[in-house]
């Protein structure tokens, strides 16, 4: 079992291959404790989503182990559904159900999965959209939302589930840079509510104002992982400093 | 052909069409429901009903209806006889329903295979992630959407099974088109009622079809 209880989610030596020969997850051993907040970062194909994909199991590994609040995901008896209904997820491309309005969105799987009741589910739906700020949209369909909005209401999906970890692979990426912000503040918040949370981002203010740790992922292997007062002040390996250079001035990179 | 042997004609006329859009129905219906059974089959990861649903599509669509249809008029007593060990004639429309069913199921299965796989991996993903199991996730992400998609399609392929219900000439099931050709027998003007009923089968199917090109432009706007 897992000695260190207050360990959310902890990997432990993680590999994982796609094919025969191309190793993308390198002996990934890292640990995110209850109510911290991990961003991870790296280069492009370096690896990020493949790594937080695996702690649902959108993606399976070839070996070591994934545990997520004391179950070990990728043990051949955990039912994986019941664990996905712990982990929220948000997606870089919101993937919001288009054929269904926002409200029925979130309360989908609280109803089926969770068998919840509808009218228990839809209060609950609306305070979640009170808190992303989009109460005035409960029956517009997602593509009548601005990209902003869709991924609000994706958070809001993911928190209905009442999950113990919420997961974010790119969150902003897809979205114009006028929108950055209001996603960001949700997610803010959200930190700040005390959950417990690992996001891949290239929002460095995101990253320095609210992680509580930064993890630098370079050809699947974790190069660095630190604070990011000293992530960002005093990186140690060469990739990261290049890395940083890329992201925080791409002109001079 | 006087007004006066059309009016007399008509009721008749009218039963005929009532068995042709009761067996149109119903075979929609049921080849759309047998059709998704087996694009589920062939797309699921288990080789062997993969096999056995593709191996259905493929030979439904590789003979003759006419065949299908003359075939199941014997074989359906047959078989139904030995299901439930009575000798029971069990008459031309339900044998009609069944080939009809399980043809058209072969070129539903086809549309509703694509529909399928036209849905982006992120919405599974997006419903495995909320906990959701493959048949929830189908059910309630997949399907919908694609029968969306797909309703233009499924409309047209019905269009053209509404006018080869007029096949079932060949066991003697009254329908529309064989009402029309026995009243023509009867007073000596087949081709007249032959024309007659080839225009009511055009008006249907071209009002139809406009529809549903109607209808396919919103859904791709
Ligand atoms: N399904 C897949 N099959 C094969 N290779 C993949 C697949 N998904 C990702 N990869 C490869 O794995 C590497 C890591 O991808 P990814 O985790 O998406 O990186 P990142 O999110 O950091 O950009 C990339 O080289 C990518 O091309
Ligand atoms: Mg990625």
């Amino acid at each position: 079992m897992n000695s260190d209880n207050s360990a959310m989610i902890r990997f432990n030596q993680v590999n994982k291959w796609y094919g025969r020969d191309h190793h993308v997850l390198k002996n990934i051993s890292l640990e995110v404790k209850q109510g911290e907040v991990v961003v991870v970062c790296g280069p492009s194909g370096s690896g990020k989503s493949t790594l937080i994909r695996t702690i649902n199991q959108l993606e399976p590994v070839n070996d070591g182990e994934i545990w997520v609040d004391g179950v070990q995901v990728n043990h051949p008896r955990t039912n994986i559904n019941r664990l996905r209904e712990e982990v929220g997820f948000v997606f870089q491309h919101f993937n919001l159900y288009p054929h269904l309005s926002v409200l029925q969105n979130i309360t989908l799987a609280p109803v089926k999965v969770r068998k919840m009741s509808q009218a228990d589910a839809d209060q609950r739906g609306m305070e979640l959209l009170e808190r992303v700020g989009l109460s005035n949209k409960r029956d517009a369909y997602p593509s009548q939302l601005s990209g902003g909005q869709q991924q609000r209401v994706a958070i809001a999906r993911g928190l209905a589930m009442q999950p113990k970890v919420m997961l974010f692979d790119e969150p902003t990426s897809a979205l114009d840079p006028e929108m950055i912000g209001e996603v960001l503040k949700v997610m803010q918040n959200l930190a700040e509510s005390g959950m417990t949370m690992m996001v891949v981002t290239h929002e460095m203010g995101f990253a320095r104002e609210v992680a509580d740790r930064v993890v630098f992922l370079d050809h699947g292997e974790i190069l660095e992982q630190a604070a990011p007062a000293q992530f960002f002040n005093n990186p140690q390996c060469d990739r990261a400093q290049q890395f940083l250079r890329q992201v925080l001035a791409p002109m001079h990179g | 052909m006087t007004l006066t042997d059309l009016s007399q004609a008509l009721p008749g006329l009218w039963e005929g069409m009532k068995v042709t859009l009761e067996l149109l129905v119903m075979a929609v219906v049921g080849g759309i429901v047998v059709g998704t059974l087996l694009a589920l089959m062939r797309l699921s990861g288990n080789k062997f009903m993969s096999a056995v649903a593709g191996f259905y599509v493929t030979y439904f669509r590789s003979i003759p209806l006419l065949m299908v249809i003359s075939w199941f008029y014997f074989a359906v007593p047959l078989v139904i006889g030995m299901v439930t060990g009575t000798n029971r004639p069990i008459g031309a429309f339900v044998s009609c329903l069944v080939a009809f069913t399980a043809f058209e199921a072969a070129y539903y299965a086809e549309i509703i295979r694509a529909g399928i796989q036209s849905i982006s991996r992120g919405q599974v993903n997006a419903a495995y992630a909320l906990g959701m199991t493959y048949p929830q996730a189908m059910r309630l992400v997949i399907l919908p959407q694609a029968f969306r998609k797909m309703t233009p399609l499924l409309l047209q392929q019905s269009i053209i099974l509404f006018q080869d219900t007029s096949l079932v000439y060949a066991v003697g099931l009254l329908d529309f088109f064989n009402t029309s050709y026995s009243k023509g027998n009867i007073t000596g003007e087949i081709g007249q009622y032959i024309m007659l009923a080839g225009a009511v089968y055009f008006v249907i199917s071209f009002g139809a079809s406009r529809m549903v090109k109607r209808l396919q432009k919103r859904f791709t706007v």
